[in-house]
């Protein structure tokens, strides 16, 4: 079989799984209680593209292959196809995506047990995986659009998986609708690629697209970084992803954590070349990452929702990645993209294992006669001690709580301090606002271990908090949870392995940045740096980072440990005005119900336009409408159901026509 | 003529007949079983035997090359073998889903079917005529099983009403085609197509006497294809014969009357002094298909109306006068016989019995989709593709038929046309919301459902259904093949000049 063949079971896989697992179970009631079926269905059609993936990875001999499946359509210049391409770029991304997405199936194999909509469930995740490798493996921006509307799509669908609360679908439909706003961006930057080259295939867009003016690569790279802000959380679109907690945790790891989440960086990281040519759009990148970074960051700090901690700490780390991107290390933005995909999917997961055994509790104080209202299963507030109950899910979630926080040798150690790195270096070299994101990038290290400490501590440590503690106890969850679990925590450890940093080897082991670096020949292109920051320097940031990171856990540790909760309402004490703040979000969503929603919709739309609504565009619409129906009951007069006026009406018809006919002539 | 050479060439010429020979030879045996045992349960699936065959039989004969046969009165190659597809196909979808419905009936008498197998002889031989008189056989042949078959259920008087009125205006309209080839014929002096294209027109009146007379000719085209202001009969008929065979009608018929059009137009008028001509009545039919249908409650008259409408769309394809055009005429031919053959297949199982079916309004089947998935959902694809939504089958097809009469320069048309099919979004959703969205309760009670009495679904029809729904996504997402397998018959010079 050819790599095309190949690339082909990779896509279609996934494909169909999701058509056995969604259409089947629709008309054949019966199984849909088939877990065991679904759920093998379901993880294996990720987990063989994964092993497809593992062999193409290893045979891939350098140059970019690029599968033309069939053309679409074709329509003077656009000509659109179902084009694919294989290159190192895309194999990382496709083996994080299968990879990682295979653990998260196998995990929700045990998480959904039970749920009616599994079979739905597993639908919606296979179909998730088909859409994200369409976007991780075009060769196209059309057939990316479609992949990354895919994911959108499968995002809402999940997001809302538990419809009948109506506080879900409200989620679901904020994600939808925030999400279609940078897509209207990315849509116009598509218009503007074709209007200036003609062409959407990635073969012409980096060939010719950095010989654009500067001017119009602006513009491209402006919009594509608006449409990135809202599939990857960035400000001012980022108030999705919180509220998407609501979905089933596996699909926060997966969708919302793992891989949709970064498909704005892969989508930069893929047109680094066009990027690099649009300096102050970079500029307004990577500070548009920064002020992301720190704010979600603080905003983590002062959340009692597990979920939530988690989800507004993959806000910040996307701020980070968005960072490196913004003075121009794409490659190392990727890295930090699969170390976080590791340990993100493991903090998710360890979550969800962790709301599966509060949920327990849940259930036993309903037996107890309690009333389980006020109870949340999410809230860190009543957890606590659940080291001794959930020993593998404690470890594995210290574990890559270690490597978010940066301690050195775990993977979050690598990537963060390389992208610490490349700002300070960029800064080094003269670039005053890669000195001020560095300088962020710091603060946002030191709070980010103190807030992932603190949900460990809270989680895990100290006595148990849950309403009668002493007769009700969470189990360990299934050997399918634990296991995934236990993947992804020792990938947790040990992925930052794949980019070693430039204090070793002179760089030279750094294998990511040999992998997909343009200067070896890699898809992905780098600014380049003049000014050498001096090796001693160089030690001296690492350091830095270790000394913080170090610093920081131990101190969160600590001061959780013996204070509990206490130390959160010390702070609340000593902060006040700005901690109320971070609890309230910056007032994101106020900002957003005020200023759009009541002063633009129900305000100046409503208001001032809806009496050009009713009268000019209603009328409009009212009238055709109206128009139709009456023609259509005068026809019907015609329609007179006797076969002399029919006849008539043939002799008239065929004198018009041959008068027409004839009139030429 | 030679008549020493005409037996070895009618021997040798037999392959290019198989089709017709096949299935007119198994419906002669339908006759023969129907004679001792008049419901036989082998009868239909002798019927689909044939047909399959003879489908096959084509399908391997797509690529051959262009020519004639038996004196030049028939043509084979890929054309007439794609446009045999269809016709075969469609009947044999026709057969599959009529037998749950006339077993419902009791009227599953073997005549039926063999009628369906005569009426597709007539069909075969229309779509691959080189000559005005086997064009006129074929359409005959066809027609006059369509009159029986619309009015078999004796004691129904709908049926027999519609059956009559099909057959006096079919008589009326055959008059004028008749009366245009006899014409034409004096202009030329010539029956054969590619003949009537090089004979010399010299004066004003031999002129008048061909135009006047390919007018009339016309006539009976736009009859059989219910193109405004002949269509008056569509509703009517659609309505009363009984509703797979309406499916039938509306689609095989149409497929067989365009393709003679197209072979009429290529290759005995291939000037294109007849685009204004077509293109008024594609405005006129596409106008009064899509309006007089937003007002229909019957659904089988809604879609005799949307049938009209889509013979407007194909039309607009035929004025562009073009490869392009012909070619995305044949696409649209087979894109619409797959949703209407699977839209009436719909209908046809959810009718309470045939007599009174005729009166059931749409909303009698307010949330049936939610009984019956199958049915709901096939239908609703069937109506997303009639729209021309994407990614299904009718959106590509209508691509094709508007683009190449804009390349043509008929702009104005297709902007008509592109009106019209937005306002057909209109009544086909109102057939989606009522089947998925309403609940009984929603209508007034004087419209129950009577589920019991629906036609029992048989494995074969729901496949049927189900095949066409898959067929029309197929079609909306792989149509690069088909659509280059079309253009290739117009583009090959075989098919341009006269052999």
């Amino acid at each position: 079989m050819t790599s095309a063949d190949l690339l082909r079971l990779v896509l279609l896989l996934p494909l169909a799984g999701a058509v056995l697992n969604g259409v089947a179970p629709l008309f054949l009631k019966h199984l849909r209680t088939r877990e065991t079926l679904l759920g093998t269905i379901g993880t294996a059609v990720v987990a063989i593209p994964f092993v497809l993936t593992v062999y193409l990875f290893v045979t891939f001999g350098g140059d970019p292959i690029v599968a033309d499946y069939f053309t679409w359509m074709a329509a003077g210049d656009l000509d659109l196809s179902f084009a694919y391409r294989v290159d190192q770029l895309s194999l990382l991304m496709t083996l994080v995506v299968t990879g990682v997405g295979g653990v998260i199936h196998l995990y929700s194999i045990g998480y959904m047990h039970g749920d009616d909509g599994y079979w739905r469930f597993f639908a919606y995740l296979n179909l998730f995986i088909f859409a994200m490798l369409n976007l991780v493996l075009a060769n196209n921006l059309p057939v990316l659009f479609l992949g990354w509307e895919g994911v959108g799509l499968c995002s809402y669908l999940l997001i809302g998986f538990w419809y009948t609360d109506l506080r879900n679908s409200a989620a679901a439909n904020k994600a939808f609708i925030v999400n279609r706003v940078g897509d209207v961006a990315f849509l116009v930057a598509m218009f503007l690629v074709f209007r200036e080259l003609g062409s959407l295939s990635f073969d012409v867009l980096l060939a010719e697209g950095p010989n654009l003016p500067e001017a119009t690569l602006n513009w491209i790279v402006f919009l594509l970084f608006v449409g990135a802000t809202g599939k990857s959380a960035q400000i001012p679109l980022f108030v999705w992803l919180p509220d998407a907690m609501a979905g089933p945790t596996p699909v926060s790891a997966l969708i919302h954590a793992a891989t949709m989440v970064t498909s704005g960086l892969y989508l930069l990281a893929r047109l680094s070349a066009l990027v690099l040519g649009a300096p102050v759009v970079m500029m307004i990148v990577a500070i548009v990452g920064a002020a992301t970074a720190l704010m979600a960051a603080t905003i983590a700090v002062a959340q009692d929702d597990i979920k939530r901690v988690l989800a507004y700490s993959t806000v910040s780390q996307l701020g980070y990645m968005f960072m490196a991107a913004g003075v121009g290390a794409f490659f190392v933005a990727i890295f930090h993209v699969v170390t976080h995909a590791f340990f993100k999917a493991c903090l998710f997961l360890g979550a969800g294992s962790v709301i599966h055994g509060m949920e327990e509790v849940e259930h036993g104080l309903e037996e107890q006669g309690r009333d389980p209202s006020d109870f949340d299963p999410q809230d860190m507030r009543t957890m606590g001690g659940l080291a001794e109950y959930m020993p593998a899910t404690r470890t594995t979630y210290l574990l890559a709580t270690l490597a978010i926080s940066g301690i050195p040798l775990t993977a979050g150690f690598f990537s963060k301090d390389e992208i610490l790195f490349k700002a300070f270096e960029y800064g080094y070299d003269g670039s005053t606002y890669a000195m001020a994101v560095w300088v962020v990038g710091i603060l946002t290290a030191v709070l980010t271990a103190f807030y992932m400490m603190r949900s460990y501590v809270l989680t895990f440590e100290g006595e148990p908090r849950w309403p009668l503690s002493d007769q009700l106890a969470p189990h360990e969850s299934p050997s399918t949870m634990t296991g995934a679990l236990w993947t992804l925590g020792l990938l947790s450890l040990v992925g930052g392995f794949i980019g070693l940093p430039a204090v070793v080897q002179g760089g030279d082991w750094n294998w990511i940045h040999h992998y997909l670096g343009a200067k070896y020949g890699g898809p992905v292109a780098e600014a380049s740096v003049q000014g050498h920051v001096p090796l001693a320097l160089e030690w001296g940031l690492i350091l830095l980072s270790s000394v913080i990171a170090l610093g920081t856990v131990y101190y969160a540790w600590r001061v959780y440990l013996t204070q509990g909760l206490g130390y959160d309402a010390a702070l609340k004490r000593r902060l006040r005005g700005v901690y109320q703040t971070w609890t309230d979000k910056y007032y994101w969503d106020e900002f957003y119900n005020e200023v759009v929603v009541d002063s633009l919709i129900n305000g100046v739309a409503r208001k001032g336009l809806a009496a050009f609504d009713t009268t000019v565009v209603d009328g409009a619409v009212n009238g055709v409408a109206d128009t139709a129906q009456n023609a259509s009951g005068l026809l019907r007069r015609v329609q007179t159901g006797l076969v002399q006026n029919y006849a008539l009406a043939l002799t008239v018809g065929a004198a018009l026509l041959i008068g027409l006919m004839l009139y030429g002539v | 003529m030679d008549l020493s050479t005409a037996f070895p060439t009618l021997v040798t010429d037999l392959p290019a007949a198989f089709s017709m020979s096949v299935v007119g030879l198994v419906g002669l045996a339908m006759i023969v079983l129907d004679a001792f045992r008049n419901d036989h349960p082998a009868i239909p699936w002798l019927g689909v035997a044939a047909l399959g065959v003879s489908a096959a039989w084509e399908a391997t004969h797509l690529g051959a090359p262009q020519s004639t046969v038996f004196f030049e009165t028939l043509r084979t190659g890929g054309f007439v073998a794609f446009i045999n597809l269809i016709i075969l196909l469609t009947g044999l979808a026709t057969i599959l889903l009529s037998v749950p419905y006339l077993n419902q009936l009791r009227y599953d008498y073997g005549e039926v079917y063999a009628l369906i197998m005569f009426s597709t002889v007539g069909m075969i031989m229309l779509g691959s005529a080189n000559n005005m008189v086997s064009i006129f056989l074929g359409l005959e042949t066809m027609s006059v099983c369509l009159y029986v078959l619309t009015g078999f259920i004796r004691e129904d008087e709908g049926a027999v009403e519609s059956a009559l009125k099909y057959f006096l205006l079919g008589a009326f309209s055959t008059g004028f085609f008749l009366y245009g080839i006899a014409l034409m014929y004096g202009a030329t002096g010539t029956m054969a197509l590619p003949a009537m294209a090089a004979a010399e027109l010299g004066t004003l009146s031999t002129r008048l006497l061909f135009w006047g007379g390919f007018a009339l000719f016309l006539v009976g085209f736009f009859f059989k294809v219910s193109a405004a202001p002949f269509h008056m009969w569509t509703p009517d008929v659609y309505q009363g014969a009984p509703t797979p065979l309406t499916g039938y009608m509306s689609t095989a018929t149409k497929a067989a009357a365009f393709a003679a059009l197209i072979l009429v137009l290529v290759h005995a008028v291939p000037g294109g002094e007849w685009q204004l001509s077509v293109a008024a009545v594609a405005v006129l039919t596409m106008v009064i298909g899509n309006v007089m249908a937003l007002a229909q409650t019957n659904v089988k008259r809604l879609l005799a109306y949307s049938s009209i409408a889509h013979a407007g769309y194909v039309l607009v394809g035929l004025s562009a006068g073009t490869s392009a055009g012909y070619a995305g005429a044949l696409f649209y031919l087979l894109v619409y016989a797959v949703m209407n053959i699977g839209a009436f297949g719909v209908m046809s199982m959810l009718e309470w019995d045939g007599k009174e079916g005729r009166e059931q309004t749409l909303s009698s089947l307010a949330g049936i989709a939610n009984d019956r998935p199958v049915l709901g959902s096939t239908m609703g694809i069937f109506m997303l593709s009639l729209i021309g939504f994407p990614p299904l089958g009718g959106f590509a097809g209508k691509y094709f038929v508007f683009a190449p009469a804009v390349d043509a320069g008929l702009t104005w048309l297709v902007v008509i046309g592109v009106l019209m099919s937005a306002l057909s979004a209109y009544y086909y959703l109102r057939v989606v919301y009522v089947f998925w969205m309403q609940s009984a309760d929603d209508v007034e009670a004087t419209d129950p459902v009577r589920a019991a009495a629906f036609p029992r679904a048989t494995v074969a029809a729901t496949g049927t259904l189900v095949v066409c729904a898959v067929a029309l996504v197929v079609l909306g997402v792989f149509f690069g093949g088909v659509l280059e397998t079309t253009l290739g018959f117009f583009e090959s010079t075989a098919m341009a000049t006269a052999p």
